[in-house]
């Protein structure tokens, strides 16, 4: 079902090939190789080569070897942006994916109106990356919003959200548990598959609501678990909008929501330090490609394939 | 039904569930664990949720209705005091009216979904529909390329597009849609091309069509379902689209809607809450149209694909 699954069924090429579709697929494919060399493999090249010289727009790049890697070292912003991101993706997807899966599991026992609440519950993935959005939560959790009145009608005083390092990303990571409503449908659909029998044996053998969610639910569903959680943990390390937003596109206040794609920007859009801000990019793509190996690692143990 | 099952010994529950338990019919999904107290509890969870869900949203409508001095005041949705004033504030607070930016988002949209139903499903027909050579490697390739960030090809990007001297211009936005680089919609139209019977393309082939009219009779007209998502999906995720929009629009005439929104919240910030809010609502809006018309076709998208 899913591009994952895709990936892990790919195997040998089928070999057989007839001229008339070799043709006819290379007229259909056109558009797709041509984005592919020139706006996806051609730029990855590139950003590959600027990662290792000094590039400001202006002059020529410079080669420089290794330089902006051993940098990364000794980098205190990038040192202070990982661990941002980390402690975002890291707390976030866990979140949003437990709130999906309970909603999903709550919705899909027969309510009355389900379309009704899965619209409702999905609308936050919509708009939650929009600077819209982003724009209200840093009025909601600002020194007199909203989140602060509320607070006050249980005598609990309230504080600026945003301006507060030690609580500026929470308020980021807030807003992305908020989006959970993507996965719950993924959840929804997933549970379509699930035959009531099974819930109907177990419990007939005297088996708890609790017990059949951790003996039937959580391992049927486990391949769409385990897709949403790569999905999600992909999704996440790119977050920009809401902390750029949100920080007036400084990371601030004392570089606590610096995420990593916000770092990135800065380094090559704001400082035009391009070749650094190259060599970052590679450094995401090495982080997200090691999540995810680990993912597809630890899968092994946890996700039931019944293929 | 289960209201039995719930409260009986085993022994006859075993019983009656014995005829209904091989299937899960919709009748016995809607029934199994039924009584009103439970259902009156979940219920009223469900839209305590939804209703702390969407505060914030229904909020920020009401303060967008509300006199300035009062919206920091007022945590409530209810409005006392109906007022328009912050949408014709907010809509002429900029250099341009609002709606020029709207329309601005309006044309980097379109451009988009033109880009994407074409070239998407020109090659989701070719991984779906023809053989040729190293498929299942240019197939790879491109569920590869659905997971990489946008990050990696970024900087050569724009240095490609500034020398060209698209920077500025709408260009650099919707050329990787015209050439297929939202892999994520090919993927989903090679899925649904699957599904469609191979017998309809063969009838054709014997009627003497080659692969352009099956495309364009057979096919086209029976994946209109994964063309709707792709629309909707292409709509929503350009409209906000603010990474690259702000990458490759630094005149403000140029700017669309979120450049424009995020550059008054940083000129007004203290001020002028209530215009910033009534515009931010006007940017959500064609969001709300399009969830509110297209989300069957939505909801289908994710179920069958996994989304984002």
């Amino acid at each position: 079902m899913s591009a994952i699954n895709e990936l892990r069924h790919l195997k040998g090429g089928s070999g057989q090939t007839t001229k008339r579709d070799g043709k006819a697929a290379l007229v259909f494919l056109a558009p797709w190789f041509i984005g592919l060399f020139a706006i996806t493999a051609g730029p990855m090249l590139a950003s590959l080569y600027l990662s290792f010289t000094k590039y400001n727009l202006l002059q020529p790049p410079v080669f420089t070897g290794l330089d902006n890697f051993t940098r990364m070292f000794t980098d205190e912003r990038l040192h202070k942006s990982l661990g941002v991101t980390f402690t975002y993706v890291l707390v976030s997807v866990p979140l949003q994916l437990a709130l999906a899966l309970a909603l999903a599991v709550l919705l899909d026992r027969g309510v009355r109106g389900l379309s009704f609440y899965r619209s409702i519950y999905y609308l936050p993935s919509l708009i939650g990356g929009s600077v819209a959005i982003a724009v209200l939560w840093r009025t909601v959790f600002g020194t007199d919003g909203l989140f602060n009145v509320v607070l006050g009608w249980f005598g609990i005083e309230g504080k600026g959200w945003i301006s507060d390092p030690d609580t500026a990303l929470w308020t980021l990571i807030l807003l992305n548990v908020w989006t959970f409503g993507a996965p719950m449908v993924i959840f929804l659909a997933g549970l379509r598959q699930v035959p009531g029998s099974y819930y109907e044996a177990a419990s007939v053998d005297g088996a708890s609501k609790w017990r059949q969610f951790w003996s039937i639910t959580v391992p049927l569903l486990s391949p769409i678990i385990f897709f949403n959680l790569v999905l999600q943990i992909i999704h996440s390390f790119q977050s920009f909008t809401q902390a750029f937003v949100v920080s007036g596109g400084t990371g601030g206040p004392a570089d606590s929501t610096l995420v990593f794609s916000l770092y990135l920007y800065q380094r090559g859009f704001g400082a035009f330090d391009m070749g650094y801000a190259a060599s970052l990019a590679w450094l995401l793509v090495i982080i997200i490609g090691a999540f995810t190996a680990i993912n597809f690692w630890a899968s092994k143990y946890w996700v039931f394939y019944d293929d | 039904m289960t209201d039995l099952l719930r409260r009986d010994d085993t022994a006859t529950s075993a019983i009656l569930a014995a005829p209904t338990g091989a299937t899960r019919a919709p009748a016995g999904r809607r029934s199994r664990g039924f009584s009103p107290l439970r259902s009156v509890i979940k219920h009223t969870v469900l839209i305590a949720g939804a209703l702390l869900m969407l505060y914030p949203v229904l909020w920020m409508v009401a303060s967008s209705l509300r006199p300035n001095d009062k919206i920091f005041t007022d945590p409530s949705i209810i409005l006392r005091d109906f007022e328009i004033a912050n949408y014709v504030n907010g809509w002429n607070a900029f250099a341009e009216p609002f709606g020029h930016y709207l329309i601005n988002s309006a044309l980097v949209v379109l451009g988009c979904i033109l880009g994407n139903l074409v070239a998407c499903s020109m090659a989701a027909y070719a991984f779906a529909r023809l053989e040729f050579r190293g498929k299942k490697w240019w197939f790879a390739i491109m569920l590869v390329t659905i997971m990489l960030p946008i990050h990696v090809i970024i900087v050569p990007q724009y240095i490609m597009f500034a020398q060209l001297g698209w920077v500025n211009t709408y260009l650099p936005l919707i050329l990787p849609k015209v050439l297929a680089t939202d892999a994520f919609f090919i993927f989903l139209m090679v899925q649904f091309i699957r599904g469609i019977p191979r017998e309809l393309d063969e009838a054709a082939r014997i009627d003497g069509a080659g692969h352009g009219r099956t495309f364009l009779q057979i096919i086209l007209p029976l994946m209109v379902p994964a063309l709707g998502t792709t629309t909707i999906f292409t709509f929503i995720w350009v409209w906000n689209d603010f990474f690259s929009q702000l990458i490759y629009l630094t005149k403000p005439e140029k700017y669309t809607t979120p450049l424009a929104l995020r550059a008054f919240v940083d000129q007004q910030a203290a001020t002028d809450w209530g215009a910033v809010f009534a515009m931010s609502v006007v940017s959500l809006l064609p969001v709300f149209i399009v969830f509110l018309l297209g989300q069957r076709f939505l909801i289908q998208g994710i179920a069958t694909t996994g989304g984002k």
